[in-house]
């Protein structure tokens, strides 16, 4: 089970995951897509780009690889009701970049959600790069009210930070009080 | 010393608390090993061979007597009683535990240390010159600006999990100190024509398995620029680097395969986008930064006041140490004084906690309270008066830390090796130690002159056996422990990587090649003026070859020619 968490509260996650591996290479039609809510990956949004907007109901999202580069979905940000980023490891760390080029670079507003690999120790950082939704990886042994409860308090690790990232888009060097008080 | 505001001290207090987070989930299994591993690394804390090793941050290599005391206090209270100085100017414990690990970062929090990405696949301590400041040679302090990499590389939320580790140093003299061209970013502080600052920026050289001599990808960076700049590279680094092969993933490798010209052009892209942004440096910031460290208040003093000179002429062991290790200051009357961390029969680095305080003790009367770690792995009073040279040499000599050897062959630089590490393929510190037995006698050290001789126990490098005159690397043939050697390596402006001379060695017959390649060099040296490395330069490694594996090779050739016939 994954849990989702999204401004700071667990919601129900209502995407569903296409990529081009469970729909097959060719072009898809319409009728074959399912309704609802679809996240797709960067390859079959490229490559059923007319289906996808053409279905009669259910809103989009697109997934990113850590391989992908974000300025090839930054013309379609309309289309989109959510765009994901993958971490097949947490350890991999492009995904904070892209966090931030969607953010920063191309101005994506919407909800941008980072999913795989992503746990309780990282969801700060990932939080200054520019995501608000996170889809946890749990096991089956977590209990799951205990790992939301770890994973709310992540927020609060540290109250400042020196450089200018999304949520500080100025550098502490910016805000810093003129005559701040010395370290005890 | 950059002295902590409120906020500084916040981030690392708050780091301490995350991190006692951490541990407790993990010791209470709700973390998986795997999952805290990246997190305890990031915090300095490897699991060794014996126990856990803690490598505590030392920015820059500059230190106050109140951290040395609470360095001291540590080695004590959780170790066992010493401390490893590393050639990142770091400080290494060996023996602590793991559920005492976020007490010790607590208590050193309470002297504004830390150990802050100390290790893991991040950006790690920078590290400079430790003259810095107080060089002779210099063109602009370089301490500023290291203090400014610090914070802004502390903590930085997009590059904690880069493909591989990432080092960044920085030179501000003619000579080159911090070995910047074997480094992931080199930056050497300039000053243009109109005397403003700016930095050259080396990238992609580094040790390691695949030595690489960095390349520069910018003439003149205006200091502005600095932080968007690194961002800039930093950013290609780690979105294009390779995750595929931990070997393969240093930035060294990424700049080989795209090409220097190649990968020097994606960085100018991505900066186009980051330049002039909000992390562009502002002249308060750096006013800000500079007016927080403390500085020596000098006076106006005599250079070689009469009792130092007569006291070197009266003493010749004052004069050989005087020689070695003590070093030209910028300004008149004072000088930078290397104590010596190695003292035959001692690993290279290491300190005792009584030491430790005693040293802090030295820097309270002889040096503003201050101390650096050379990457040379010593300890460094950068601000001693000449007048009180002499009474701190008796000092020195009474704490075992006067070994008049910088620059010489017993100056060895080693890893821990095989004893505490486990990366390592072979041992590291018995072999300093016998080699430094072997050369013990001072007299043909100083005969033999400047001489680097590093030691790695395996080809992580921690040692930094490719830029050493001579380099020593551990290697494992089929299980047992070699050593392969190299000469000709160089760390200074003039860097340049090692050639390995013969088939790999064992342990025993380790100093007699040391011998061999010490006996070659000074029969074929023009005069006492061309030391070792101007040696190598100029006649090449063949002639050592010949001289020093010739019979040992024929005899092993000989050897495996009569078993294949047999």
């Amino acid at each position: 089970m994954a849990l989702l968490i999204k401004n700071a509260k667990r919601a129900e996650n209502l995407w569903q995951l296409l990529s081009i591996e469970n729909t097959g290479e060719t072009l898809v039609p319409v009728p074959s897509l399912p309704s609802g809510d679809v996240l797709v990956s960067l390859p079959l949004w490229q490559a059923a780009r007319a289906a996808l907007i053409a279905r009669p109901s259910g809103r989009l999202g697109v997934c990113l690889a850590p391989a992908d580069d974000p300025a090839q979905i930054a013309e379609d940000f309309e289309v989109f009701s959510l765009i994901a980023v993958e971490f097949p490891q947490f350890t991999d760390g492009r995904g904070y970049s892209i966090g931030r080029l969607l953010r920063e670079r191309y101005g994506w507003r919407g909800e941008l959600r980072a999913m795989g690999d992503v746990q309780r120790d990282q969801l700060y950082y990932l939080a200054q790069c520019g995501f608000d939704a996170f889809l946890l990886r749990t096991t089956t042994t977590q209990d799951e009210d205990r790992a939301l409860q770890v994973a709310l308090t992540a927020a609060a690790d540290f109250s400042e930070a020196y450089q200018n990232s999304v949520a500080r888009p100025q550098p502490l060097f910016r805000r810093r009080p003129l005559n701040p008080t010395a370290a005890a | 010393m950059y002295i902590y505001d409120a906020i500084d001290q916040g981030i690392v207090d708050e780091r301490v608390a995350q991190f006692r987070d951490q541990t407790q989930r993990f010791l209470a299994g709700e973390l998986a090993e795997d999952d805290y591993r990246p997190l305890r690394l990031q915090n300095g804390l490897y699991v060794q061979r014996f126990a856990p090793m803690l490598r505590v941050a030392i920015p820059y290599g500059l230190l106050a007597s109140r951290q040395m005391r609470a360095l001291a206090e540590i080695a004590r209270r959780w170790d066992r009683g010493y401390g490893h100085f590393s050639t990142r100017q770091n400080i290494q414990f060996n023996w602590p535990k793991l559920e005492d690990v976020p007490e010790i970062l607590a208590h050193l929090a309470k002297v504004q240390m830390h150990a802050i990405q100390t290790s893991g696949n991040c950006i790690r301590n920078t590290t400079t010159d430790h003259f810095a400041g107080v060089a002779a040679d210099e063109i602009v302090d370089p301490l500023v600006w290291c203090e400014l990499i610090r914070q802004w590389s502390t903590l930085h939320p997009e590059f904690a999990y880069l493909p591989r580790k990432f080092k960044i140093a920085v030179s501000g003299a003619t000579q080159d100190r911090a070995a910047i061209q074997v480094h992931d970013i080199g930056l050497q502080v300039l000053k243009n024509a109109q005397g403003e600052i700016g930095f050259k920026v080396l990238v992609g050289g580094g040790l390691g398995r695949t030595p690489v001599i960095g390349v520069v990808i910018n003439e003149f960076l205006p200091w502005q620029h600095l932080l968007t700049y690194l961002e800039a590279i930093l950013r290609v680094y780690n979105r294009y680097g390779r995750r595929d092969n931990k070997y393969k993933a240093r930035i060294k490798i990424l700049v080989r395969e795209l090409k220097p010209a190649v990968f020097a052009e994606q960085v100018s892209a991505e900066w186009a986008h980051l330049r002039d942004g909000p992390a562009t440096l502002t002249a308060q910031e750096v006013e800000r930064v500079t007016a927080r460290f403390t500085r020596p208040q000098y006076q106006h003093l005599e250079a070689l006041p009469v009792q130092y000179t007569q006291a070197l002429a009266r003493e010749p062991a004052f004069g050989r140490w005087a020689r070695r290790n003590v070093h030209p200051h910028k300004v008149a009357g004072y000088a930078a004084v290397t104590l010596s961390l190695k003292k035959t029969g001692v690993p290279p680095g290491d300190v005792t906690a009584a030491q430790m305080d005693a040293i802090a003790d030295l820097a309270d009367r002889y040096s503003f309270g201050e101390l650096r770690v050379s990457h040379e792995q010593n300890l460094i009073l950068a601000d001693v008066r000449h007048s009180e040279l002499h009474q701190l040499w008796q000092e020195a000599v009474a704490l075992e830390l006067a070994t008049p050897n910088v620059g010489l062959l017993t100056n060895i630089i080693a890893c821990p090796g095989g004893d505490f590490c486990s990366l390592a393929n072979a041992k590291s510190i018995p072999v300093a130690e016998a080699i430094a037995r072997r050369f013990d006698d001072l007299d043909y050290q100083f005969d033999i002159g400047e001489l680097d001789l590093n030691i790695s126990g395996c080809m992580n490098s921690c040692g930094h056996h490719h830029v050493g005159h001579i380099g020593i690397l551990g290697v494992d043939k089929h299980g047992a422990e070699f050593y392969q050697i190299s000469i000709g390596g160089d760390q200074g402006v003039q860097a340049a990587l090692g050639k390995v001379i013969g088939p790999s060695v064992s342990q025993d017959e380790v100093p007699e090649i040391i011998e061999k390649i010490i006996h070659t060099y000074l029969a074929l040296r023009d005069s006492e003026v061309e030391r070792f490395i101007d040696l190598v330069r100029r006649i090449g490694t063949d002639p050592f070859k010949e001289t020093v594996y010739g019979t040992a090779h024929q005899k092993r050739q000989t050897r495996r020619e009569s078993v294949a016939t047999a």
